[in-house]
């Protein structure tokens, strides 16, 4: 074989190859549409552990506390977070050593990341005007939800570079579901 | 053509002649009396009804009233007391909500399922671009976190009404995730809904990529509203919650997003958790069961469900002395996986005070347990305060009583 036939079929190869590539990489059947960025940005509400996705702003334990008040959230969770019909937002009065799993459902002390407190208040509060809430006053609620369980002193203050960065009391104490396969044992050794 | 409307006129005005006739049959029973007829009118011919004598219905569940003063809906168990086969019809599917939602009135012409996150090509669908592509039909059921065997439960209804099972139709979720093109490293997906508080579940991406299905169909139509239309997924298997309704977005992750609803499910102990999401191999016999009366001694066939998440069901048995002795029954049709499975058993009752069970087997060899085996298992003391831990698939008992009265035998 010559060298030129060697050269040309290793370019045919390489086409090949990358005409290959091409293919896994186009969608199988064309159907969509792809949104645009700012549609994107508007659909994603989801916030990860991280936080990534958090917006700019701030907020501090203080503004949340008149923010509490002014957006009618003491209405249905009570004047300090408890004693309404909506579920309790202050953990339980336990002894000093009580584990935090102890004191209650209470999401800003139970959840083992500050990230899911902003999210559910950004997403589906207040009730009936979800969504009507400003990123500042998101991270205020929150900060004052925190303050009063005693996860953050009164002085702080949160934005998407603090609030991620909130060791909450039950981040480590939490089992993670295991990762599932098709056929697997619920449990392992568990024959039901 | 027109011989055949002749003939038919004909035909007419000989039945008239013969009204008479039937009126005496109507006396004898063999048909309905003139004035027991159905007169049709355009909205029974539009879309049907079933007969006024027919009386089962959704009950709420858990102690919340639905609708309550807001209209809103809570949970709202099925009639299983009443069913038959394996399809539970759309009006009487169960129902739960995010924290009592109410339910969104979406048009579908406005509706959109984004799939993005990490993904080669971000994708919004509409209806119209879904029914394009391919479509599997299946079925499956979809049981709630709350449904479990009870001293409380007075019925089936209160114990395991909780859980319902549909003909879905729809695109394979996996279909979708490909025509987007999933990065590596993305380990999870987030499916999002569109009602009021958006709820949001974490699913594992083997899952989604498995079998998961992205519904607009239930049982030959449209996916009804309080099942999530126009679009709902599918998680066949798992848990109530995973299953999204008014399914709007799918986001692909690299980590457990920890949600709201995925906070809702922390558990502390491994065990918990691992028995939290899939359901196990479950049965129930849905009659006799408690609250119904049977008029005597004699021939019965006991009939009920069994499903689980693990996929198809391979056997169930059912004993009528209390456990002491069990039988197989037949499985009536075919078994689908994760779907609910009729079976039925022959028996003649001789009128004393018995205890009637039944236990299933799926495809992974797994077997239903009675409350005591898990409680063993778990090296836990079986009194009252003992909780199955996760999804509770444990065996229910029912007492018949020498009068033929059928009881829960928890209560």
């Amino acid at each position: 074989m010559g060298a030129f036939t060697m050269r040309m079929l290793r370019l045919l190869s390489l086409v090949l190859l990358l005409g290959g590539f091409a293919l896994a990489q186009s969608p199988p059947y064309g159907v969509g549409s792809a949104p645009s960025e700012e549609e994107l940005r508007a659909w994603d509400i989801s916030i990860s552990p991280t936080g990534k996705e958090l917006p700019p702003g701030r907020g501090t334990p203080k503004e949340g506390e008149q923010l509490y008040v002014q957006k009618g959230c003491a209405g249905c969770h009570g004047a300090k977070g408890a004693g309404g019909l909506a579920p309790k937002l202050v953990k339980a009065e336990g002894k000093p050593d009580a584990h935090p799993w102890d004191l209650g459902r209470v999401l800003p002390f139970r959840a083992p990341y500050a990230t899911t407190v902003w999210d559910f208040i950004n997403r589906a509060m207040p009730l009936g005007r979800e969504g009507t809430l400003t990123a500042d006053e998101v991270y205020s609620l929150t900060a004052f939800l925190l303050n009063i369980n005693g996860v953050i002193p009164e002085d702080a203050v949160m934005d998407r570079e603090t609030l991620p960065k909130i060791k909450m009391p039950n981040r480590e104490s939490w089992a993670p579901l295991p990762d599932w396969k098709p056929g697997m044992d619920r449990l392992e050794g568990y024959p039901y | 053509m027109d011989s055949k409307r002749t003939n038919r006129r004909k035909f007419l005005k000989g039945s008239a002649a013969l009204a008479g006739l039937a009126a005496v049959r109507s006396a004898s029973g063999q048909t309905p009396a003139p004035e027991a007829y159905i007169k049709g009118n355009p909205e029974l011919i539009a879309y049907g009804q079933r007969s006024r004598f027919e009386t089962a219905v959704r009950t709420s569940h858990g102690g919340r009233h639905s609708p309550d003063a807001f209209g809103l809906v809570m949970h709202v168990a099925t009639p299983l007391q009443e069913s038959v086969g394996v399809i539970t019809p759309s009006s009487l599917h169960y129902v739960a909500t995010t924290l009592g939602s109410y339910i969104p009135d979406i048009d579908p012409k406005e509706h959109r399922l984004m799939v993005h996150g990490m993904v080669d090509r971000p994708l919004t669908f509409t209806l119209q671009d879904l029914k394009r592509l391919p479509s599997v039909t299946r079925l499956h059921f979809v049981e709630c976190a709350a449904n479990r065997p009870s001293a409380k439960a007075k019925s089936i209804q209160d114990s395991h009404g909780m859980t319902s099972c549909a003909e879905w139709t729809g695109v394979l979720l996996s279909t979708l995730l490909k025509e987007a093109g999933v990065q590596g490293g993305a380990s999870w997906i987030v499916a999002e809904g569109a009602e009021e508080v958006k709820g949001a579940s974490s699913i594992p991406m083997a899952k989604a990529m498995e079998d998961c299905l992205v519904c607009y169909g239930m049982n030959g139509e449209a996916v009804r509203p309080q099942q999530g239309y126009p679009l709902r997924l599918l998680v066949p298997g798992f848990e109530g919650i995973f299953n999204v309704k008014w399914l709007r977005r799918i986001k692909a992750v690299d980590q457990y997003y920890m949600t709201y609803s995925d906070y809702g499910h922390l558990r502390r102990e491994p065990e918990d958790a691992a028995l939290g999401y899939q359901i196990g191999p479950k049965s129930v016999i849905t009659f006799p069961s408690s609250g119904q009366q049977l008029p005597g001694k004699g021939f019965y066939e006991i009939s009920g469900l069994a499903w689980s998440g693990g996929g198809a069901i391979r056997r169930v048995e059912v004993s009528t002395d209390g456990g002491r002795s069990w039988k197989d029954a037949e499985i009536r049709g075919t078994a689908s996986r994760m779907a609910h499975t009729r079976f039925s058993l022959h028996w003649n009752w001789d009128g004393t005070e018995t205890s009637l069970l039944s236990r299933c087997t799926d495809e992974l060899g797994h077997v239903q347990p009675t409350r005591a085996q898990v409680a063993e298992f778990f090296k836990k003391p079986l009194d009252a305060s003992f909780s199955v831990p996760g999804r509770d698939n444990t065996i229910q008992t029912w007492r018949v009583a020498s009068d033929g009265s059928v009881h829960n035998a928890y209560a």
